[in-house]
């Protein structure tokens, strides 16, 4: 006996696209003209303006993606397909400081799960996930290029070299 | 971190030491920018390309084509413009020269894709790092203000007729976009999925026109080789491997650093022993990836009182690879499972999913050596993973499924020892 259509449960949940399209100052507005105009296709601007969306925003909400679609001359969907591709292009919100500790084999030999066990503890949470209150955001990413200064995190967009826990200790409380 | 050179004069790391390297005004003051002065004033795009060629600079972002045979490919009598697309995606575990190039000399990048530029009818250009080296595309946006303000770039460089322009472009982290069409897909604003070959890029690349991608390094090569001669920059190295190369080395290793060595540099072990100061806490060497981590690991053995010599026909002799030149050291407390296991998650994780070999082969690796990591191994593991690998191996759309299972490969027949420990413990307990 087959499941009837209805039961079946989707793979993933459809995305409402909302009314709503984000808005941004003339500056940003501005700034996206000078990158549109590197180029002889405006759709080549898609990522460096998904990045400022992201600076802007914290990350790409749907009002965004509506908004980057009228922008490039695209449809909604052209987005989201550029969008999941790229593992530095955030569609859920993340941390006000996203860790993202290095994990690939330089800094594997050089003590990286040291430092990611140390991260999950001092903030409480596992890799994957975000403080309650939305301070970090912990993760463990692919070589970042610092191997030779292994082991090593990047937080947002600095790097942090020739970790040792107190090191971290130092780095994570010093933040603003 | 140690920057130097090894058994030569420094070409490419000549300025990264000076105070104010990444200025224009530095860079001018050691020779920057002559040659591309040199070859305005003197020379014709094809005489700038026949250097090239004398030159036997080989592509250094890994699959080491030659590359004056790579711009003699761009058709001279096409209609559409033709691009220079600097390939700074570096993301090839274990690599990190290009970052200390573009972070400590960006105007030798500049000159060396202005060079290419003349050579090849090129007027605008694009720099693709990769979206992580943020800190470098404000640091080449800046230099690539100062040249226009000089007037280096942009309208009649120099005063000459020759105009072009670079523009800076932003990745957000895919390996996969270091391979030459995923790169041009991502380019153009796509999903990074590589596209067939042929046509190559240099017939039909950004927007289908002639293209040349080249890596940081190569380019960096370019201004040297105007100036001293293609044939003076072959004998620094060797005939068929000319020049200077740059190593990423990382690992267990005293001085870890990147080091500038003559091609066929002769001995592997000085290099490792005594050049980068010997392993770690007296421990005994094991291993080495010399290439990045997509080529054959090598075993102690095929190194020490080997005199493998360090070029793309030394380093195949003794097999292996040149590769990216990411270096990694492992000393003898290093399971060559674990490694391998940690390589293969990152392949797993970089499958860009276009062709099914390398989507599902990876992540059956990866269920694989999870499940031997978990104490499930089986005896016959090892030939179920090789099997695999065959299966993936030139079947895959892109190289990236090459570089999957080569270092399970060599891991496999090269360590068997680390393997059948799994297997035979976990398998039959």
């Amino acid at each position: 006996m087959s499941t009837p259509l209805a039961q079946i449960k989707p793979l993933s949940q459809p995305v409402t696209m909302p009314a709503e399209v984000a808005t941004f100052s003339p500056e940003v507005e501005a700034e996206m003209d000078r990158h549109i105009a590197k180029y002889p296709v405006k759709r080549s601007a898609i990522l460096p303006l998904m990045f400022i969306v992201q600076r802007e925003r914290g990350y790409l909400d749907p009002p965004a993606v509506a908004y980057l679609a009228e922008r490039l001359d695209l449809r909604t969907t052209d987005i989201w397909e550029v969008a999941t591709f790229y593992s530095m292009i955030y569609t859920q919100p993340v941390g006000k400081y996203h860790i993202q500790i290095c994990k690939t084999l330089s800094c594997k030999l050089l003590g990286s799960e040291k430092i990611t066990k140390h991260c999950s503890e001092k903030l409480g949470i596992k890799v994957g996930e975000t403080t309650p209150d939305g301070r970090f955001s912990l993760s463990e990413v692919e070589c970042l290029g610092s191997c030779g200064t292994a082991p090593m995190f990047q937080i947002n967009f600095d790097y942090h070299e020739n970790l040792t826990p107190e090191k971290v200790d130092q780095i994570i409380d010093a933040l603003p | 971190m140690r920057i130097t050179a090894i058994g030569c004069e420094p070409l490419q790391l000549r300025r990264v030491h000076l105070e104010n390297s990444r200025s224009l005004d530095v860079y001018r003051a050691n020779g920057g920018y002559e040659a591309i002065r040199k070859v305005l004033d003197s020379m014709s795009p094809d005489d700038v390309i026949n250097e090239v060629k004398k030159s036997q600079l080989r592509g250094r972002g890994g699959a080491g084509f030659p590359t004056g045979m790579k711009w003699s490919f761009v058709p001279k009598d096409s209609p559409k413009p033709k691009y220079v697309v600097c390939n700074a995606d570096e993301s090839e575990p274990g690599t990190f020269k290009d970052r200390y190039l573009m972070e400590r000399d960006p105007h030798m990048l500049i000159e060396g894709i202005l060079i290419a530029a003349y050579a090849l009818g090129a007027k605008t250009n694009y720099i693709y790092t990769r979206g992580e080296y943020k800190y470098l595309i404000d640091i080449m946006d800046i230099a690539l203000d100062e040249a226009r303000a000089e007037g280096l770039l942009g309208d009649k460089i120099l005063g000459t007729d020759f105009s072009c322009e670079i523009h800076t472009h932003t990745g957000a982290g895919a390996y996969i976009c270091g391979e030459e069409t995923a790169l041009l897909s991502s380019l153009e604003g796509l999903r990074g999925h590589p596209r067939m070959k042929p046509p190559f890029p240099a017939v039909s690349g950004l927007y289908a026109a002639p293209t040349v991608v080249n890596n940081v390094e190569t380019l960096t090569a370019v201004p040297d080789i105007i100036k001293m001669g293609g044939e003076a920059y072959q004998e620094l190295g060797t005939e068929k491997s000319g020049g200077t190369k740059l190593w990423s080395v990382s690992g267990h290793v005293n001085r870890p650093g990147v080091y500038e060595l003559p091609m066929g540099y002769d001995d592997m072990e000085k290099f490792i022993m005594e050049d980068c100061g010997g392993i770690t806490n007296g421990k005994q060497l094991k291993a080495v990836i010399p290439g990045g981590s997509s080529v054959y690991i090598m075993r102690a053995d095929q190194i020490v009182d080997q005199d493998v010599r360090m070029d793309y026909e030394g380093l195949v002799a003794a097999g292996s690879m040149v590769g990216s030149g990411g270096f990694i050291v492992m000393d003898e407390t290093v399971d060559i499972f674990e490694s391998t296991k940690n390589l293969t998650e990152f392949y797993k994780h970089e499958s860009c999913g276009w062709c099914t070999p390398c989507r599902e082969g990876t992540d059956w690796l990866v269920k694989i050596l999870k499940r031997i990591d978990n104490g499930g191994g089986r005896p016959e593991d090892a030939k179920l993973l090789l099997d695999l690998c065959d299966n993936i191996e030139g079947k895959s759309f892109c190289p990236l499924g090459d570089a999957a299972a080569w270092p399970i490969q060599s891991a496999i027949k090269r360590f068997p020892e680390d393997f059948e420990r799994r297997l035979i413990q976990n398998g039959k307990a």
